[in-house]
């Protein structure tokens, strides 16, 4: 476990009042299968996601963790079974598709602003465009965010000129801005310089103290560790275990589970 | 820091040395020439070869150029004050064709009463594309002059009733009220194929009618001008910039024809860009000056400098949509990813992600393209259009000017020289003002 995470837990006390998880679901995967040609990606996934839920993915690369999660917004198509997510189901009807985009944020690993906008413009863009909000009304909410990630001073520069760390917290004000209802994360600390984890841990733990449902495919354990209600491991395109993190990581059943684990806590 | 220092360690200095100017040999003209110029003795040589050189061209040029004779009716007037001033009948421009011939060379045989109508264009030209060349220092306004030039400017330039124009324009309006008001009931993509329909119908059956009855009410008409009389840089400038107008929106239109899943469209754009890029533009020009007259009905009169424009902007947008296609290669598939998970929908983010990028990145090639455009124009003097050099054959075949070369063509290559130049000057601007990415 790398020193900043653990620095990142143990900053402050984490406030899990707040982190109540309901009976309604979020995502709904059955049977989910995906091939990119003939390599078989995703094999069989069967997940339900309740919202509320705090949800760290991780497994060895090319394992399908990416993959899985960018179906759940449709970055990527899947070929066989069922995702629902929020009751709509995902399926070619481009209707369906930009409604539950609006509802679900997505955080990547190169973060993906654009370049040619200021940070404000990256975070009002969306609201305006697709969730016809006024402009003002739009830049008081993305303020409002910026506030929150701890950037507002920044928001009339271009992405180019932040700091690593500091695109990725836009990153994740851009998505809130669309005032999602679950948040997806995609190796959102692995592009990034150890001190900088830090930061971006540290607003994602604030997110998870709010009640977002979420979805995150990292190697943080630590982060796992402290504010994941679930831990799923995959590997070779199937979910090999799921598990809640204390037992997941103390007590792991399967063999491939006790290997991953010894590889990336051994040292 | 010195002051606290200077008591213990005794080896600190605790003033600082008097600011000195650097020796006057490193500073200004002199060191910037001895660093540039003579920084050793193989390059002192050769900086004094290449002034040698230099000297050698423009002594040779200059007198040519600024000796010169600018009040002769003829060659032969030219070479006689030549000799009686200089003593020699060669060796000095003789400018006087220009002077005599510069109407021509810009307007051709365009009626002399009316080169304010071209003129008038011209400077509506200029206040039309303001608003798009600095849209950060002209007023939004000057739009309306934008959109309402493409109407305004064959009107001023052929002539006839201004009807015509209006009703042509009215075939815009309809389509966009058709995209307003149907798109709830028969969705966007239903709508926008009612309009292009409805237009197009518009244009082709409703709108000469409705125009002569108009005109019929209320003549208003200027002078017809006939499209033979057209020539000069005037014939140069108005097909290429119809041309370069026209070709970016529809090579934009075909490289995302040429991306797009759906079979049929991609088929369609590749095979136009394929087939037009594989022809040279000679071929299209003959095709639009003599084949297309079998292929249309008998008795159609199909306007030759508009076929010719129809020919050049085809061609101009398939180099367009694969210029395009570059800067859209270039752009990360993260920006599409980012444009997607954030819900916005195709245009959406084609017009505000992904076109203002890959525009950017492609201008250096978009602005090669438009100067390539505007120099083709001269390839029209092949069809026995008389544009530039077109008239500069017709003056050479006058007896009073027979065997006069240099100066003719001298002053057509410095006129297309100031257009392209400042295109490609302002394409250094667009570039620096829109670099955001500060790597």
């Amino acid at each position: 476990m790398s020193e900043a995470t653990q620095e990142a837990i143990s900053d402050r006390p984490i406030d899990l009042s707040k982190m109540q998880i309901s009976d309604e679901v979020a995502i709904q995967i059955t049977d989910m299968n995906k091939w990119f040609g003939t390599f078989h990606v995703l094999r069989d996934i069967n997940l339900t996601v309740y919202r509320g839920e705090r949800i760290v993915v991780c497994g060895p690369s090319g394992s399908g963790k990416s993959t899985l999660i960018r179906c759940i917004n449709r970055l990527e198509e899947h070929q066989a079974g069922q995702i629902i997510v929020d009751g709509t189901e995902l399926t070619s009807d481009l209707k369906n598709i930009d409604k539950i985009r609006r509802e679900v944020g997505m955080v990547f690993q190169h973060f993906n602003l654009f370049p040619h906008l200021t940070i404000l413009e990256n975070c009002t863009l969306a609201p305006i465009w697709v969730r016809k909000v006024p402009r003002k009304e739009a830049e008081e909410t993305a303020m409002h965010f910026l506030e929150k990630v701890k950037i507002p001073e920044q928001a009339n520069k271009f992405p180019g000129q932040l700091s690593g760390g500091q695109q990725q917290r836009v990153a994740i004000a851009r998505s809130l801005c669309m005032k999602p209802r679950i948040m997806l994360f995609d190796e959102p600390t692995s592009a990034l310089d150890p001190e900088m984890i830090k930061e971006v841990l540290d607003t994602m733990i604030e997110l998870a103290e709010e009640g977002m449902t979420m979805i995150c495919v990292t190697h943080e354990m630590g982060f796992a560790q402290a504010v994941a209600n679930r831990v799923i491991f995959m590997d070779a395109g199937q979910i090999v275990e799921q598990n809640e993190p204390r037992e997941f990581f103390t007590n792991p059943k399967s063999d491939r589970t006790k290997l991953f684990l010894s590889q990336i806590l051994g040292h | 820091m010195s002051d606290t220092h200077s008591n213990t360690v005794a080896y600190v200095r605790d003033t600082m040395l008097p600011e000195a100017a650097p020796p006057p040999t490193e500073v200004g003209v002199v060191g910037w020439t001895r660093k540039n110029l003579f920084s050793g003795w193989f390059n002192s040589i050769v900086t004094i070869i290449c002034l040698l050189l230099i000297y050698y061209v423009l002594a040779g040029i200059l007198p040519w150029i600024f000796q010169s004779v600018w009040t002769a009716d003829s060659l032969t007037e030219c070479r006689e004050i030549m000799q009686a001033t200089w003593g020699e009948s060669h060796g000095h421009a003789c400018w006087g064709v220009i002077r005599e011939r510069w109407p021509q060379l810009l307007f051709g045989f365009y009626p002399t009463e009316y080169y304010w109508r071209p003129i008038l264009a011209m400077a509506l030209l200029l206040v039309s594309l303001a608003p798009i060349l600095f849209a950060d220092r002209v007023p939004s306004k000057f739009l309306y002059v934008t959109l309402a030039y493409p109407f305004i400017m064959p009107w001023l330039m052929w002539g006839g009733t201004i009807w015509n124009p209006i009703m042509a324009a009215m075939g815009f309006v309809l389509a966009g009220l058709i995209i307003n008001y149907a798109s709830d009931v028969i969705g966007s993509l239903g709508s926008m194929i009612a309009a292009v329909a409805a237009a197009i119908l518009w244009w082709l059956f409703l709108t000469t009618p409705v125009a002569d009855v108009f005109a019929s009410i209320l003549p208003l008409a200027m002078e017809t001008v006939e499209s033979r009389q057209f020539g000069g840089f005037m014939l140069s400038i108005l097909i290429g910039v119809v041309a370069i107008g026209c070709s970016l929106p529809i090579g934009i239109v075909l490289a995302l024809g040429r991306q797009s899943d759906l079979l049929i469209v991609k088929s369609i754009c590749v095979g136009f860009i394929e087939f037009i890029r594989g022809v040279p533009l000679i071929t299209l020009l003959f095709v639009a000056s003599t084949l297309l007259n079998i292929f249309l009905p008998p008795g159609t009169n199909f306007d030759i400098i508009l076929r010719v424009i129809i020919m050049v902007t085809l061609f101009a947008s398939a180099y367009m949509a694969e210029v395009i296609r570059g800067g859209l290669a270039a752009l990360p598939k993260g920006q599409y990813e980012g444009a997607d998970s954030l819900g916005l929908d195709y245009w959406q983010a084609q017009r505000l992600i992904i076109m203002p990028q890959a525009l950017k990145i492609s201008i250096p090639g978009i602005v090669s393209t438009f100067i390539g455009v505007f120099k083709d124009t001269v390839l029209v003097s092949i069809i026995g259009l008389l544009d530039p050099l077109g008239l500069a054959n017709a003056i050479r075949a006058d007896s009073a000017w027979t065997g006069i070369y240099w100066e003719l063509f001298a002053f057509i290559g410095a006129m297309f020289f100031i257009f392209c130049f400042s295109m490609s000057r302002y394409s250094m601007y667009l570039e620096r003002k829109l670099q955001t990415d500060h790597r």
